[in-house]
């Protein structure tokens, strides 16, 4: 495996007594999720029922185990051997993309024209940036079925807000730092908002509960206001949306 | 399957009472926390004097105020932290089962000695597992009595399953199980919790690490479900911030200002700070019972060492 992680990597460091975190890669890149992805099902198999749970995360695996039936050691052992026999996943350039609609509006994304003050282009210039490519998501965290994907064009890069909001509604779509992501649910936050989305974004009686997982392909398709409301959205502005 | 029925009501509800089985696993990685009860062993104990089995959802009642009145005979038993519990007025004897008959008065009124104590029903509480778990986790809005993670509020009713023998006609006859004195934790004692030494261990100073490990830490204010920040001479990490990465229990995580947060069950499941380690299981239960002001210490131990604690711990709960 030279050559494919950093010098010293893949690396296991201690988690407390049920866990190991398997660090891969010491940088964010969308190639790292293909061995991600790979090592989780490679997990999956080698622990079974003695797996207690997996947290995948940009550059490291968290593998939780159960205390009672393994010892670290032999947790270890196990890791040492899926480490050992492991292939990325296939990249192939017709993987599937799951298509997440917005209606980019200044009514529901505020910050449409902060992004578009910042790199100097037109909204409809940021709309065209954000919409043109495929992300990757890299983990899924802060609340259920949140997902990090990036990243971004340079030029949307946009720092968090001074003062995180405290109630953003659900759906909308975000940018903060070279990442962006969709709110599932009304939280607080201090990304920047640039549309909205009538996806359901974690709904807990569908198979998989997060419509977005980990190494997920995802692109935002600009959609219009009928459609949006068409598919559910809740229209309302910023200011009247609870 | 034995259908529930109506075991308690809730006449007062408190500031935070929530129903917690052993938590929710398998869906960390879409961003759902664990949950679960913040202290294990106040929990496990009170479902064990009253038969029940490991993961048999128990509420957790955190500083007081609950006040709940039976709808049928039951056998209870109240453990964990001591927040002056009476039954119809009467002080009730904590770490030891109990009948309770249709009509009597529970209640709970401030922590005389720990923070949460732990009321399990024998035969549990019933409730609608949601992504796998009945764990109450609030912010997720996930589990709990009503599957919403609410909270409890006065006027809720609080299920129970039967045991086959209990048909609630007559009154639950059972001896009393009663836990061993050294099972009943004294939870205004200064605390040392074990710690398992993290990655980034070495990352932080000399003199930084020999505070950590040898200076007493106070429980600061901001302390709750999610995490219990120490108060204490900052410590320094030539690390500042790193990629996010999952995050255990117990997770000792030191953020920019050098005052450590122990992080527990309703934590983020990934963060970006530096840890000095992860606490056992029971360190974060005993955390969990202390009270904002009183001085705990971080005592490093080997796994090998908390991995038989926490195995002998489990040992007596079937």
């Amino acid at each position: 495996m030279s050559g494919t992680f950093p010098q010293g990597l893949p690396r296991l460091e201690p988690a407390g007594l049920d866990g190991w975190m398997v660090r891969l890669f010491d940088a964010i890149d969308e190639a790292n999720m293909s061995w991600l992805t790979a090592l989780v099902r490679a997990c999956e198999a080698a622990f079974g029922d003695e797996l207690i749970d997996l947290v995948p995360s940009y550059t490291t695996l968290l593998v939780i185990f159960d205390p009672l039936r393994l010892s670290p050691v032999e947790a270890r052992r196990r890791l040492v051997e899926c480490l050992a026999g492991l292939t990325p996943d296939e990249e192939t350039s017709d993987a599937p993309v799951k298509e997440l609609p917005v209606w980019y509006d200044a009514s529901v994304g505020p910050e449409l024209a902060r992004l578009a003050e910042l790199s100097g282009m037109s909204r409809d210039e940021v709309i065209a940036c954000h919409s043109d490519r495929s992300y990757r998501v890299f983990a899924l965290g802060f609340a259920p079925g949140f997902a990090f994907m990036g990243s971004v064009d340079a030029r949307l890069e946009a720092p968090r807000l001074e003062t995180p909001r405290r109630r953003v509604p659900a759906g909308s779509v975000a940018v903060a730092g070279r990442q962006t992501s969709a709110y599932p649910a009304v939280t607080p936050g201090g990304w920047n908002l640039i549309g909205r989305t009538p996806a359901v974004l974690f709904d807990r009686d569908r198979e998989g509960f997060s419509l977005l997982q980990v190494g997920d392909r995802v692109r935002f398709v600009p959609i219009e206001r009928a459609e949006f409301e068409r598919l559910g959205g809740d229209p309302r502005p910023m200011e009247e949306s609870r | 399957m034995i259908d529930a029925v109506d075991g308690l009501r809730v006449t007062r509800s408190g500031p935070l009472a929530l129903l917690q089985d052993a938590g929710r696993c398998g869906v960390r990685r879409l961003g759902v926390t664990q949950g679960g009860p913040a202290d294990l062993h106040g929990w496990a104990w009170a479902n064990h004097l009253v038969g029940n089995a490991w993961g048999t959802p128990a509420l957790e009642v955190t500083f007081g105020g609950l006040e709940l009145v039976a709808e049928r005979a039951l056998v209870v038993a109240v453990a964990g932290g001591d927040l002056a519990a009476t039954l119809d007025g009467e002080p009730l004897t904590g770490w030891r089962s109990l009948s309770l008959q249709a009509g009597q008065r529970l209640a709970f009124a401030t922590p005389v000695n720990g923070l949460r104590a732990y009321l399990a029903v024998a035969g549990g509480f019933a409730a609608p597992p949601v992504l796998g778990s009945v764990a109450c986790v609030v912010r997720e809005g996930l589990g709990g009595h009503d599957g919403q993670g609410h909270r409890l509020a006065e006027g809720d009713h609080l299920r129970v399953t039967p045991r086959c023998a209990d048909t609630g006609r007559e009154a639950v006859r059972e001896p009393p199980r009663e836990a061993p004195a050294e099972a009943r934790v004294d939870y205004r004692q200064p605390a040392v919790l074990p710690l398992l030494p993290g990655a980034q261990v070495g990352e932080f100073s000399g003199e930084s690490l020999y505070r950590a490990f040898n200076m007493p830490w106070r429980v600061d204010d901001r302390a709750d479900r999610m995490g219990v920040r120490l108060a204490g001479p900052p410590l320094h990490c030539r690390v500042t911030s790193m990629i996010s990465e999952g995050i255990g229990l117990g997770a000792v995580q030191v953020p920019p200002d050098g005052q450590p947060i122990a992080l527990l069950n309703d934590r983020q499941t990934i963060g970006g700070y530096p840890r000095l380690g992860a606490l056992t299981p029971l360190a974060c239960s005993r955390l969990a019972q202390c009270l904002p002001g009183q001085e705990v210490r971080l005592k490093a131990v080997p796994t090998e060492r908390a991995l038989a604690d926490y195995r002998r711990f489990r040992s007596t709960f079937a």
